[in-house]
């Protein structure tokens, strides 16, 4: 075989209570592919991207990760796995009580203070490639607006060169402007650097740009997976109702 | 029948919700202790919250000391002056403050200083998925947020109850000495000749013990925090009342057993 897929969910669950959130999810990534997965709010999506990332242990399936199987991992493989993925949060979820430069560099020095010179000269690096300026170097994620807080959050995804990125809603929050360039760098990683990402939104602009292929979940299942060309002429009802944004139709 | 089934199903669901919560806080203390022994150490984080817990709690702890030594002066006095017994002044004195009062009123002070603002930071931490975001960047929350507080708490506690406890013996020394006429010599003589090195180790232990509870219930609630601001509120009271009533018991219970 050439090369086998990135990431693969088998079969995967999970409830909380008697509340069935992922309900037998398959789904296959291969290299390099910017993968988008769109649906409802509350359809499972953030779930879905935690149990890929190890931070909830799905009830029952597998996730292999270059052949790996990272639901049955124990703690300290996980660990050793994660070195491979960079998050993107939907609220940033920058450090406050740390300055720009030690928020981007945070994986590689693990929050301690050393190599100090070096490690600016990193977070600098890695601004610029969102472009951003290093005069924003000293000051604290509170200082800085909404879109630049979100380029601060992509640059500290990207400092330790993962292989795969997941963006969980990387333009919520954002004017249209302001999300379209948080399109366009999400564009440029995936060419630049080669990354397999992994995007979930609801925002259907945003997927036309980034993604090679769209799979739509819905009710804890994924109801078609398809590239971005066929995504509004699918023929499936789900996501003929979901891109148009209509009230009636299949999904109540 | 129907009433006393429902009063023995209700005392049932509060057993099992309340032994559902020691199990939690237990797996969360092994977690963070099991954890906390293997590299990496954070040093920096472990000092930072030193000056927090210790240092910047030390204003507060004054006070309270100063002002509960110099009441309970004046009490013992009052009391004692209807049967004669005014001379017991500083033996009472020190007894209270290094036993009871030093250790108690310090734990609860700084129970509500610092569990609450850890309850608070760590509650946010966790509904703006910043604690997430760590795990993501490769470092352990355990290690990096939560063993760093409860080792702090188990250092400063004890080295503030002591402080405490100085300064309590003074307040009384200063009713005694300038407002009840005693003579100063003679009433540091008498304060040396009660204090016993038995009683500065039970302060010692249940300063630890304290200590421990303080940081436990701050953590262990700003971890688990979730729903948003209101969220966060409600971790935080939890965490001073739950640290209250471990103090209070844990006191209760090492008394009991000390001096029984």
């Amino acid at each position: 075989m050439a090369s086998e897929p990135k990431i693969i969910l088998n079969d995967v669950g999970k409830a909380f209570g008697s509340n069935r959130v992922l309900d037998g999810v398959d789904l296959m990534i291969e290299r390099g592919e910017s993968m988008v997965i769109i649906g409802q709010s509350g359809s499972g999506k953030s779930v879905m991207l935690k149990c890929i990332l190890g931070l909830i242990r799905p009830d029952r399936g597998e996730i292999r990760v270059d052949g790996e199987d990272l639901a049955s991992m124990s703690t300290r493989d996980l660990e050793r796995a994660r070195a491979k993925f960079g998050m993107l949060f939907q609220g940033s979820a920058l450090f406050d009580s740390l300055p720009i430069w030690r928020n981007v560099t945070f994986a590689l020095t693990q929050g301690r203070m050393r190599d100090a010179a070096n490690m600016r000269r990193i977070a600098t690096e890695n601004l610029e490639r969102v472009g951003l300026d290093a005069k924003i170097l000293d000051l604290r994620p509170s200082e800085l607006s909404g879109g630049m807080q979100k380029r601060v959050a992509l640059a500290r995804a990207i400092a330790p060169r993962p292989e795969i990125i997941f963006f969980d809603e990387p333009t919520t929050g954002l004017d249209p402007i302001r999300a379209d360039v948080i399109n366009d760098l999400i564009v440029e990683l995936v060419e630049e650097l080669g990354v397999t990402a992994l995007t979930i939104t609801h925002d259907m602009a945003s997927a036309r740009k980034i993604a090679h292929r769209v799979a739509m979940l819905y009710q804890g299942r994924i109801v078609w997976t398809g590239p971005r060309d066929r995504l509004y002429d699918s023929g499936n009802p789900y996501v003929d109702q979901f891109v148009q944004g209509r009230a009636e139709g299949p999904i109540t | 029948m129907q009433p006393i089934i429902a009063f023995f199903a209700s005392i049932g669901r509060v057993l099992i919700t309340a032994l559902g919560a020691i199990g939690r806080v237990t797996v969360f203390a092994s977690t963070t202790l099991s954890r906390a022994v293997r590299p990496p150490y954070y040093p920096a984080r472990l000092f930072e919250q030193l000056m927090q817990i210790g240092w910047f709690s030390l204003p507060v702890v004054g006070m309270t000391a100063i002002f509960s030594g110099a009441a309970l002066a004046q009490q013992t006095f009052t009391a004692g002056s209807r049967f004669n017994a005014t001379s017991t002044v500083p033996a009472i004195v020190v007894l209270g403050i290094v036993r009871e009062l030093g250790p108690v009123l310090v734990g609860l002070m700084v129970a509500g200083r610092v569990s609450s603002a850890m309850a608070a930071e760590l509650g946010t931490m966790r509904v703006t998925e910043q604690l997430d975001a760590l795990t993501t960047l490769r470092t352990d929350p355990y290690r990096y947020l939560i063993a760093p507080r409860l080792i702090a708490a188990l250092i400063a506690i004890p080295l503030m109850v002591l402080i405490a406890n100085a300064i309590g013996i003074f307040g009384g020394y200063f009713v005694a000495v300038y407002k009840l006429d005693f003579n100063a010599i003679g009433y540091l003589q008498t304060t040396r000749q009660f204090l016993t090195a038995t009683d500065l180790q039970m302060a010692l232990v249940k300063s630890a013990f304290f200590g421990f509870f303080i940081a436990l219930m701050g953590c262990y609630h700003g971890f688990k925090a979730q729903g948003g601001a209101a969220g966060v509120g409600r971790a935080t009271t939890d965490a001073v009342v739950s640290a209250f009533i471990l103090i209070l018991l844990s006191n209760m219970i090492i008394t009991l057993v000390a001096f029984g």
